[in-house]
């Protein structure tokens, strides 16, 4: 039947020359194009040890910060677990006692906060939502683990280190 | 004379009993055309006038004297004329003066709604969100005070109270004793019960329910949960209180009843005050006969995030027709 669109192009297949039946010359030429290669600047880096510069806006592992006197900035109001899509955040809130007015910003904090890092999409919802701008998506790639439970991570993984005094 | 009198409310006619309040004839029209109230409860007497939120704007005094109020007024403390009309949301200035009573409602309050267990359901969240400023204007040191434990079941944070006065119309009205109260006077008032009593009466907790913001709030659910997260049930229970019916709102979270509140109508007001024992002391299911789950407004935050896992009853594991019939949700709860 005729082609409506006329696009078809067809193709014309002349018989292979000497040469190109011996092969040889497109064997060489194919391992020169591979030689050539050795000589080249790599496209992939040996990533856990190296590390590519991530963008500015990108979103990485979670961490939950602390404010400029090293008191947890959560205060587990649930806004992140609300906002969150995909519904990977938990957290058990408590009161805070007087003698733990250093550790925690306001009078209540989260006790547990868990986040799994296997439903997280890393949308950055959670980071938006926050009102007391506890949280932000700034860490590294999560990394890999074997088990599913590994991949909740808790407020050990997840709160920022103290600053250190010098 | 006829026993009903009209009154127009941003153009919609309603017939109401005379002495009828601006507010309470919007009430009955319903919708988006009642005004906010921080202060004013149906069933406290003498409450209202205070708060200045339901403020509207009369256009038309009445039949006999057309002539508009001079100024906007409190809606819960005027009542209708014959030919009244009264102009709410259609009119630009009640919005702006409202908004002006907002800000000032706010001048004080610490806004702690991350920390505050009333956030959710807190009046005063709902009316700065609808008519709220983004930001404060104002630069002065706000009134703190040290939050106060009223016994073992009740937290008092002064901070957020806008002294609406209704948890004192209830010690008054519907308890036999009060020993809380306003002390002092002007922008030194505040609640408290001087000496640190505690307020113990089969009904104080009702303090709770009528607090339009978190400035009383319950002890046994402080930090338990976000009230969102939970989820509101209709149940009742044969109270021996005489005074109290035992219907109330159990707040679910997962199998455990967190707090229980009276249930409350559509204008957040509670529909029946209930008495301590059903409040503080029945928290487990096995107590209460329950209804059915609470209507939730859609646009409120505590609808949100409800998702339905499916469980399979026991019945339809032994059931193969019945395993059949829910193939497709069974396979959904498989994957997980």
């Amino acid at each position: 039947m005729e082609s409506l669109s006329n696009k078809k192009k067809v193709l014309e297949q002349k018989p292979l020359n000497f040469a190109e039946r011996m092969y040889l010359p497109a064997i060489v030429k194919g391992l020169g194009t591979t030689m050539s290669h050795f000589f080249k600047k790599s496209s992939t880096i040996r990533y856990p040890e190296q590390v590519r510069e991530f963008s500015i806006n990108w979103r990485g592992m979670h961490s939950l910060k602390r404010d400029e006197e090293g008191k947890e900035r959560c205060t587990a109001c649930g806004l992140c677990a609300l906002s969150c899509p995909a519904e990977a955040i938990t957290m058990i809130a408590a009161e805070r006692k007087p003698e733990e007015k250093d550790l925690y910003r306001e009078e209540k904090y989260a006790a547990v906060y868990e986040i799994n890092m296997l439903r997280c999409i890393f949308c950055g919802l959670c980071e938006e939502a926050c009102p007391k701008e506890a949280i932000y998506l700034d860490g590294p790639i999560v990394p890999s683990d074997y088990l599913r439970k590994d991949f909740i991570y808790g407020k050990d993984k997840l709160v920022e280190a103290p600053l250190e005094v010098k | 004379m006829s026993d009903l009198v009209k009154v127009t409310i941003d153009g919609i006619t309603v017939e109401v009993a005379p002495g009828t309040s601006i507010l309470n004839a919007a009430r009955q029209i319903g919708g988006d055309i009642v005004p906010p109230a921080m202060c004013y409860y149906s069933k406290l007497e003498g409450s209202g006038g205070k708060c200045r939120t339901c403020i509207v704007k009369v256009s038309k005094g009445s039949e006999k004297d057309p002539r508009p109020m001079p100024k906007l007024v409190a809606s819960c403390r005027t009542a209708v004329m014959d030919g009244m009309e009264v102009q709410n949301i259609t009119s630009p200035e009640v919005l702006e003066a409202r908004s002006g009573v907002v800000e000032i409602l706010l001048i004080n309050h610490p806004l702690d709604c991350p920390v505050c267990d009333q956030a959710g359901e807190c009046d005063l969240q709902n009316l700065s969100y609808e008519h709220g400023l983004q930001k404060t204007r104002y630069e002065f040191e706000r009134r703190t005070f040290e939050r106060i434990d009223i016994g073992d079941k009740i937290q008092l944070h002064m901070n957020r109270c806008i002294l609406c006065y209704r948890c004192v119309f209830v010690a008054d009205q519907i308890t036999n004793k009060r020993v809380h109260g306003i002390l002092n006077r002007g922008d030194h008032s505040e609640i408290s019960t001087y000496i640190q009593t505690a307020v113990e009466n089969d009904f104080s907790g009702n303090v709770i329910d009528v607090c339009p913001v978190g400035a009383l709030t319950d002890k046994t659910f402080r930090f338990k949960n976000r009230v969102w997260f939970t989820k509101p049930v209709d149940a009742h229970r044969n109270c021996n209180h005489e005074k109290c019916n035992g219907k109330v709102t159990l707040w679910y979270k997962g199998e455990d009843v967190l707090r229980v509140t009276a249930r409350k109508d559509q204008f957040g007001e509670v529909e029946e005050f209930i008495c301590n024992e059903c409040r503080f002391d029945k928290k487990a299911t096995a107590d209460w006969v329950i209804e059915h789950p609470t209507h939730i407004s859609d646009t409120s935050v505590i609808s949100s995030n409800h998702y339905d896992t499916f469980k399979p009853l026991p019945v339809i594991k032994e059931n193969l027709a019945l395993q059949e019939a829910n193939k497709v949700e069974l396979e959904k709860t498989a994957k997980f």
